[in-house]
């Protein structure tokens, strides 16, 4: 059906850009295929371990832009060891070696050594744009180089990763020549920062839209540099704490005034409430609000702020804002749409700052909510009930309970018909996490319901193999699965084997599933590497199919086990 | 040109958007769910979730709580990992758990209709339990489930929430003028490697001081330089801002030893114990560091005179510098 010319189609392919919508078109047919992986300028790889970058590059010759994911989701939380993998290095060995243009990198939970952001800095001489979530193994070393060879980098974003402090003034190494930053965010930096030499590069760099400091800068350097920059849209305080009565506070205030175009604010990661009027005059604009990373402000003073914050679309914050905190956000804040409310204190015990009240209060006064997280003492079936009819948009539910297995505190039932709730009334929920008290009937539920779930996070939950079997029966789109100490083995593991290379990934820990039941697994699949987190030695390879595996991690791959694994990882 | 069949499975796997294939039915016989007394496993109820790492939570236990695995705890075939994490000690939960275990047990059996084989068995199930349960394993590896980025960042902010911020502004303002100053030494990782530093903080009680402390083991690597924190923060008790800035700083580099720690040699009027998983007391430095970070859970600075039992050369040379406190 090729009446176009190759040209036109491929100016077709330029308005889809969707990672999906272009597999799709590349599906079609041998001509399509060709011309859509000519074109191709962003790829985006869920699993660095599902392909080879020279895969990629034989593949996407063109690209531009890539967005690598390493290590599992639940390394977030230490359930990974170290070393595991999701190493860097040999991507950017490979892209430099067949001289890919490289512009823009984007990594998550990957392992990025100095060496690596050193020959990233080197071999691109386009390079961008580099986005750094959660990653660690590099040190400021590494971003002096990025700083220093990059002549044209736009974007230097680190997002919570662990990044080593070394002496050196590394923001000095971006060259006077270098004017081209629109976006900055050094927030999880934790060593002293050249204050001076920031603020020149502040002052250099015109297009400065988003600036995220770090604790080491304090509040009157902070004044000095939003002078120079007043054209910030994201801003991310350092350090806030300063003597309200004192000069440089004042200076703060009036240039605070000047910068009329923040509409995202961030930071605060030493905050003195007493301060905290300083930005009540910005508030009025502000869509993003994050105050997760605050320490100790009183509810009170988190809703005075918020008052002022009636167009807030997106707001982060820590549970000390409590039950009527969360009713004052629900009055005022109508067009919001995520929430995310972080625990102050983890292992608190009975420290119920927010509870199902707080939660039902936010659905019902903003319709427009779609994306949550939620962290909570306790929750009710009949909260859920009423969540799930008032905010039927949710695209994102993440409920946790802070004590993993608890009832509803009222009914002392299962959660099942609270979350059986959400899933039924969701329709375009995407990502669930499930906690509290749960039997296999939330899974029924899920299956049944949950026709859109993509990511799906279990723990503690379930009363036998029927429970994963609702799930990887019932959900169609399901690309990411993981349990922890759930009763669920071999049986479920193996019913339908196929299922696992729909999917991106699946992950076990702490459940019953065998070393037999992963080898047959493995065998079974060659197009899925199965492997096996053994740490402390707790299995003997030679032994006992029948006994218990600690943590397994299968995912679907084109290129069959991995080398790098650390002799902790069996790839059965 | 039809949309050929042609088109290569190595595309179509390159993809990795494989058509899923026809799945079973889901099994849509009744569910045994629910709570009932039936009789099953080596206890009289319908087996709940058991918490596969044998964790123990903070909640009044129900009829689902109780897991026949929890009888034979001493069997760990389930892993678990060891990861050192942000600790604190939930011990008044065991004493809740215990009470409305209790509380529970007596509600089943004046309820005639349980009164049945199945609820003595309860009953002698929650002794065993109970009996077993020893001081609560307050922490599950991961749980909850917060980014260990933002965990040890609030471990660390903790201490900064300063109630006279005004002090502490003065303080900073003469540390921090434009100038680089290297407080954090790249020490916030082991020695060449990138590894994470995990939090562990453990409570520290002195005898004779009502107001304990808190230190993160995470931040030391060796006996010495954990016993010389120690001298420093209950020789010099402070509860100014100045003080609490020093120790933050601590807590984000590296300490290092300098000399030979009273407190561990013997020579002090204190000697440093530890209580370990297990509810016993032991004096630290005999075991290597990481099996001691595997075990502790809380410090005290004992008084050497109480510490009776201990080798020798404690009881010789105490009284021999009386005068320091430490």
């Amino acid at each position: 059906m090729n009446y176009f010319p190759d040209e036109v189609i491929e100016h077709v392919f330029g308005f889809i850009t969707s990672h999906k919508e272009r597999n799709a078109v590349s599906l079609v047919c041998k001509s399509w295929y060709k011309i859509e992986r000519m074109s191709r300028q962003r790829v985006f790889i869920g699993n660095c371990y599902a392909i080879s970058p020279e895969g990629v590059i034989a593949r996407f010759p063109e690209l531009k832009s890539l967005t690598l994911k390493g290590k599992p989701h639940f390394a977030d939380f230490n359930l990974v060891p170290h070393d595991w993998g999701g190493i860097l290095y040999p991507w950017i060995e490979a892209f430099a070696k067949s001289r890919v243009g490289l512009e823009e990198l984007r990594l998550k939970r990957m392992v990025v050594s100095d060496e690596s952001l050193e020959l990233l800095s080197k071999s691109f001489v386009n390079f961008k744009a580099l986005v750094l979530v959660s990653c660690e193994g590099f040190s400021t070393d590494g971003l002096a180089a990025v700083a220093a060879n990059c002549r044209f980098l736009r974007e230097l974003d680190l997002q919570e990763n662990e990044v080593e402090d070394h002496r050196g003034h590394w923001i000095s190494r971006f060259p006077e020549s270098c004017t081209s930053l629109v976006s900055l965010n050094l927030a999880c930096l934790k060593g002293e920062i050249n204050l001076s030499a920031l603020e020149r590069l502040v002052a250099r760099s015109p297009n400065l839209k988003s600036l995220r400091l770090s604790r080491a800068v304090p509040l009157d350097a902070l004044q000095k540099i939003l002078m120079r920059a007043p054209q910030l849209v994201d801003l991310g305080t350092g350090s806030f704490v300063h003597d309200p009565a004192s000069d440089a506070y004042n200076k703060l205030k009036a240039t605070i005034l000047k910068c009329k175009s923040i509409k995202s604010l961030s930071g605060f990661l030493e905050v003195a409430p007493r301060c905290l009027s300083a930005i009540h005059p910005i508030c009025h604009n502000l869509t993003s609000l994050n105050l997760s990373y605050a320490p100790g402000i009183h509810g009170n003073d988190l809703i005075k702020l918020i008052q002022h914050c009636r167009k807030l679309e997106r707001l982060w914050i820590l549970d000390c804002i409590g039950d009527k905190g969360l009713g004052i956000v629900a009055s005022t804040c109508k067009e919001l749409q995520e929430l995310r409310v972080f625990p102050s204190d983890p292992y608190g015990v009975g420290n119920a700052a927010v509870t199902e009240e707080g939660l039902v209060a936010i659905s019902a006064g903003c319709p427009k909510l779609h994306s949550l997280l939620y962290f909570c003492q306790q929750m009710t079936n009949a909260a859920l009930i009423t969540v799930a009819k008032n905010c039927s948009n949710f695209t994102r539910f993440r409920l946790c309970i802070l004590d993993p297995i608890r009832p509803d505190p009222v009914t002392m039932q299962p959660l099942d018909e609270g979350f059986g709730a959400i899933v039924q009334s969701c329709k375009r929920l995407r990502r669930l996490s499930l906690s509290g008290l749960l039997t296999d009937r939330v899974f029924l539920y899920i299956g049944m319901y949950a026709e859109q779930l993509e990511m799906l996070s279990i723990a503690f939950a379930g009363d036998s193999d029927k429970g994963m079997l609702y799930v990887l029966n019932g959900c169609k789109k399901l690309r990411k699965l993981e349990i922890r100490d759930s009763p669920f083995g071999d049986t479920a593991l193996l019913m339908d084997v196929g299922k696992y290379e729909t999917m991106r990934s699946l992950w076990m820990s702490s459940c019953e599933v065998t070393l037999g039941g992963c080898k047959t697994l493995a065998k079974n699949r060659p197009m899925l590497n199965v492997e096996i987190i053994n740490e402390d030695d707790q299995i003997d390879f030679s032994s006992d199919d029948r006994q218990k595996v600690g943590k397994m991690y299968l995912y679907r791959t084109l290129v069959g086990p991995r080398k790098d694994a650390p002799e902790f990882v069996w790839t059965l | 040109m039809s949309a050929s069949g042609s088109v290569s499975t190595v595309s179509r796997d390159d993809n990795l958007v494989l058509s899923s294939e026809d799945s079973s039915s889901p099994d849509e016989s009744d569910l045994e769910l629910g709570l009932g007394l039936s009789l099953g496993g080596n206890c009289g109820f319908k087996l709940q979730q058991q918490p596969a790492s044998g964790a123990q939570y903070a909640r009044i236990f129900t009829a689902k709580d109780f897991p026949s695995s929890s009888l034979s705890s001493s069997s760990s075939s389930l892993s678990r990992t060891n990861h050192a994490s942000a600790g604190s000690k939930r011990s008044a939960d065991s004493v809740a758990n215990a009470a409305s275990s209790w509380l529970f047990a007596f509600t089943l059996l004046a309820n005639p209709k349980f009164r049945t084989y199945a609820s003595w068995g309860i009953l002698g199930i929650l002794c065993t339990i109970l009996i077993d349960m020893g001081p609560t394993a307050s922490q599950v590896v991961g749980w909850p489930p917060i980014r260990a980025y933002r965990r040890n960042s609030m471990a660390n902010q903790a201490k900064s929430v300063a109630t006279e911020e005004y002090n502490s502004m003065i303080e900073k303002h003469k540390r921090k003028n434009g100038v680089v100053e290297k407080t954090t030494n790249g020490s916030n990782k082991n020695n060449g490697t990138s590894r994470t530093r995990t939090s562990l903080f453990v409570k520290v009680n002195m005898d004779g001081i009502p107001i304990g402390r808190k230190v993160d083991l995470g931040t030391h690597s060796c006996y010495e330089t954990l016993a010389q924190t120690l001298e420093d923060m209950f020789h010099r008790p402070t509860t100014t801002i100045t003080g609490m800035r020093s120790s933050i700083q601590e807590h984000d580099t590296r300490v290092e030893a300098t000399r030979r720690s009273k407190l561990l040699d013997g020579t002090s009027d204190f000697v440093l114990t530890y209580e370990d998983k297990e509810g016993d007391w032991m004096l630290v430095g005999d075991v290597p560091w990481g099996m001691f970070l595997g075990s502790v859970k809380r410090l005290r600075i004992m008084r050497t005179s109480e510490a009776t039992g201990l080798a020798p050369r404690l009881q010789e040379s105490s009284g021999r510098q009386g005068n320091k406190p430490i």
